[in-house]
């Protein structure tokens, strides 16, 4: 086979924010680890949060964050959009606007180097997009290819958004469909539709920007992006945080289009049963939800949407804002129970 | 039974595997998994096409038994 013809996917175990570590095995560590405390660090590995938040004057602080992957789509550019947009969000999911951006990337010796050059586009094509600055990086030769962005942003130390503070009474919103990583599964073995593809290639390409400007000015009281740790992941990483319950309407959350069949028919990532794992006893799933719903809502996602947790008003203006079909209220906090987390 | 061995590989190629099976021993197939996530799957793919799957674990691997 040429070097250039070979597919990208092909190369990979895992993909996306599919390949990350499962919870259990990456808590096991981390949570032992020794902690570095300095008057200038905000945010540190506490909470679970991906970025840090470092003061750099009384006012301002320095957001920043670093994510990259194994692609989960063949085409180079569209691999390169996504990776950025995904590590673009992080910064998206604190309330910041991303200053500037550092190239991270893993190439295989055997791979034509025009591969290369369309990733790093993709990559300059999303970062520009977010008004942001990318120069420099660092590449590593590596069997297995990896890209991603190390993203920073400097912002009003009073505007950060955490992941934890949701309130009893909050609505949750979510501003992303689920259900890219049964549909990346799928995509491997050729059986997705091409309008199921079209449609997770949309959304993981798509930026978290367009929800987190229309929710500046609003009452956010804790916010997270949905990415491999699924919408129950990350849902109960801000109920744990926040010391409340999240109740989710499986009915209301949006799903891509062909999710739900695909889902049945069992083209299911592995780190769906690494979530399912992780969240055993902490969150509930009602026995009227069918498997195949509660699969999706353990689906690692690539590039998911923001979660938000806001006052009912506040999500209401959210969603009306933003105008679209995949942007929707899907659940309240409630006082504290016997779960975290409540599918319903 | 026509056994599909699906041991070593990863998702989504068992579930692919035992669809081009199916297509041609429609009455049911044996499938070989080592991991639980093509058990799993394989499992949720037979249901989903009107079959029964029962499984039995010996040593780390499943014999998935597919039929009407």
């Amino acid at each position: 086979m040429e070097k250039s013809e070979k597919r990208l996917t092909s190369m990979v175990k895992t993909s996306g924010c599919a390949a990350k570590l499962p919870p259990s095995v990456l808590h096991s560590v981390i949570d032992k680890l020794p902690v570095m405390t300095s008057d200038r660090l905000v945010v540190g590995f506490e909470g679970s949060e991906d970025a840090l938040v470092y003061k750099v004057t009384d006012d301002i602080v320095a957001v920043e964050t670093v994510d990259f992957f194994p692609p989960m789509v063949d085409d180079p550019f569209a691999f390169g959009q996504i990776a950025a947009a995904n590590a673009l969000s992080d910064i998206y999911a604190m309330g910041g606007e991303p200053n500037c951006a550092m190239n991270l990337l893993c190439f295989p010796s055997c791979l034509d180097i025009s591969v290369m050059d369309k990733i790093l586009r993709g990559g300059i094509d999303k970062v520009k997009e977010s008004g942001a600055i990318i120069a420099g990086g660092h590449t590593i030769s590596d069997p297995t290819p990896k890209y991603g962005l190390c993203v920073t942003a400097f912002m009003d130390k009073t505007k950060v958004w955490r992941n934890s503070g949701a309130k009893e009474g909050d609505v949750v919103v979510l501003t992303k469909a689920i259900g890219v990583g049964v549909i990346n599964t799928a995509v491997k073995g050729g059986e997705a539709s091409p309008e199921s593809e079209k449609a997770a290639l949309d959304s993981m390409t798509r930026l978290n920007k367009e929800a987190r400007d229309a929710a500046r000015d609003l009452m956010v009281h804790a916010a997270t992006d949905v990415t491999g740790f699924s919408l129950s992941g990350h849902s109960l990483e801000v109920a744990e945080n926040s010391g409340v319950t999240v109740e989710i309407d499986t009915k209301k959350v949006p799903l891509l289009p062909q999710a739900e069949e695909l889902a049945r028919f069992g083209f299911i990532p592995e780190g769906m049963y690494n979530n399912l794992d992780w969240v055993n006893g902490k969150v509930y799933y009602s026995p009227s939800i069918p498997l195949s719903i509660r699969d999706l809502m353990l689906d690692p996602q690539t590039s998911g949407g923001l979660l938000l947790f806001l006052p009912e008003k506040d999500g209401e203006t959210l969603v009306k804002r933003l105008n679209k079909d995949y942007v929707r209220i899907i659940g309240r906090v409630k006082e504290k129970g016997e779960y975290s987390v409540e599918f319903i | 039974m026509f056994e599909v061995d699906c041991r070593g590989l990863s998702c989504p190629e068992p579930v692919i595997n035992t669809k081009r099976a199916l297509k041609s021993h429609a009455e049911g197939v044996i499938v070989l998994v080592d991991n639980r996530v093509p058990l799993e799957n394989v499992t949720r793919f037979a249901h989903a096409m009107g079959y029964n799957a029962t499984s039995v674990e010996k040593d780390g691997e499943w014999k998935i038994t597919i039929k009407k």
